[in-house]
């Protein structure tokens, strides 16, 4: 479980976090829905602690995050694996190199074990024969599913996923959906899904909370969501230009 | 007006307190966890042998114009024996490893803080934490034990290419005795001229990867970002190396 409480962060003049208040159930897919630029992924690094509040607490399973110390902290971090929006791989190793880097560093396992668990973390997210190619040989569908795989191949207890399917062709990105549940439903983790996959990431997460103004406006079950009377959460499902969300 | 003198002060306190602990921690990481062997083993490569091209080169230039310049003031003191200490001493006290340093930040440290500042704008620094490794291990003790092995061996280089490239003009193409060249340069040159050199060129290679790995570490966003750190980067290094040295060759003389 993880919770926030009263957590603010500006950078500079900007508030982005403004005593926002959440709890993250254990076990279950939340999804944190909000326009762009609202602090989604502000929001996602606090939980891991690559970013550190101005005020307020962050807990992981009730053991606080904020001003840990650094061997204190990679303690904690141990516990999540993370999706970055740009997938952020290894860029100078190979496909193969960038899945075992967490296993060859963080374990003791033979390297005939990592080749093992490297393939069949491929292969779960839908990948063969690849394992020789760099990054930048790969489409942008192929990277994430690469990153999802160097992800879970810790069998972490939380994975943090910002912005999963941005930029990818509606197959692709029902793949990726697809393969964040059964991959939940097969290791059980914790997942927090930053995504504007709207109504598809209805389908696929059990929470759902709207980011709005620094603060949560509503967090609940998807159909709770859907069906909710606030204007900014109908505005914001609906993509009507009328309402309190303005463009800027 | 005071307000914003108030900010630029802590702007810059900030700053020189954020690249201080940068040396300190980078230096507490070698002692602690300095990385694995292939690591350093693979920036020994990248920092020392691709430097050695363009070391030899810029080496034998500048003996050969140490050659050239030494002769024609020389002769004018009827002196050109001396020639070879003149060259020789030039070049391990003072030209070896500054310019040797020079080279080295224009090739490998503008590399280092681009390779650096690219992972950092495309989440790669983040990725390493959010795994709990510490980036320091990865991609900044690596770097400092490389360029510290690698500019002495550099500088070493560099002074045997310059005195004969010195050598060539002098003796070669202008005439002077060669035994006066070598016999004289003998005499005067001392271990204490070696060792100052050596200790310059280690003390400039730890200024490279520290404003090397500082820059890159926290470059702003974007491609400009990355590239305005590689820009900062050079000219700091350069100028950190020069101020340096002054100090070092006061101290050392």
């Amino acid at each position: 479980m993880i919770t926030l409480r009263n957590v603010h962060k500006s950078f500079g003049s900007q508030k982005v976090l403004d005593g926002l208040d959440l709890d993250i159930p254990a076990g279950k897919i939340t999804a944190i829905i909000g326009p762009s630029g609202e602090g989604k992924s502000v929001l996602l690094k606090h939980l891991i602690g690559l970013l550190q509040p101005d005020s307020g607490a962050v807990e992981v399973d009730g053991e606080s995050i904020v001003d840990l110390r650094r061997t204190e902290l990679n303690r904690i971090r141990e516990k999540f694996g993370m999706l970055f929006q740009n997938v952020a791989l290894f860029d100078s190793m190979t496909v193969f190199e960038n899945v075992a880097f967490p296993l060859e560093e963080k374990t003791s396992l033979s390297k005939e074990e990592i080749r093992g668990r490297v393939l069949t973390a491929l292969e779960d997210v839908g990948l063969k024969n690849i394992e020789h190619k760099f990054p930048d040989e790969l489409s942008g569908g192929m990277k994430k599913r690469v990153g999802l795989a160097r992800a879970v191949v810790l069998n972490p207890k939380i994975i943090l996923f910002d912005e999963p399917t941005t930029g990818l062709d509606p197959i692709i990105k029902r793949a990726i959906h697809q393969l964040i549940k059964d991959t939940h439903a097969k290791f059980g983790f914790t997942a927090v899904i930053v995504s504007h996959e709207i109504p598809e990431i209805f389908d696929v997460a059990q929470n759902v909370a709207m980011l709005f103004r620094g603060k949560i406006l509503q967090h609940g079950t998807p159909d709770e969501i859907i069906h909710s009377t606030d204007p900014a959460i109908r505005q914001f499902i609906s993509g009507s230009l009328d309402g309190p969300i303005q463009m800027v | 007006m005071v307000q914003a003198l108030g900010h630029t002060t802590i702007r810059i306190v900030r700053d020189l307190g954020r690249v201080g602990w940068f040396l300190l921690y980078s230096l507490y990481m070698i002692v602690r966890q300095p990385g694995s062997f292939v690591h350093v083993l693979k920036q020994l490569r990248f920092i020392g042998t691709k430097s050695l091209f363009v070391i030899v080169l810029t080496a034998a230039f500048t003996g050969m114009v140490l050659g050239l310049q030494g002769y024609y003031t020389l002769t004018k003191f009827g002196s050109e024996g001396m020639l070879g200490t003149a060259v020789a001493l030039s070049l391990i006290r003072e030209l070896g490893p500054v310019l040797a340093a020079l080279m080295v930040t224009g090739r490998a440290g503008s590399a280092i803080t681009a390779e650096i500042g690219i992972m950092r704008i495309t989440e790669q620094i983040d990725a390493l934490e959010t795994m709990a490794l510490d980036p320091f291990k990865y991609l900044v003790t690596p770097k400092f034990i490389a360029a510290m092995i690698s500019l002495p061996l550099l500088c070493a280089i560099f002074d045997v290419i310059g005195i004969y490239g010195g050598w060539l003009v002098g003796v070669k193409l202008l005439g002077v005795n060669p035994g006066a060249y070598f016999y004289e340069m003998e005499k005067s040159v001392v271990w204490r001229d070696v060792y100052s050199g050596f200790v310059k060129s280690f003390s400039f290679g730890l200024i490279i990867a520290w404003i090397g790995c500082y820059k890159g570490y926290y470059a702003g966003h974007g491609a400009e970002g990355v590239s305005k750190a590689t820009t900062e980067s050079v000219v700091l290094t350069s100028v950190i190396i020069l101020v340096w040295d002054y100090f070092l060759t006061s101290v050392l003389l």
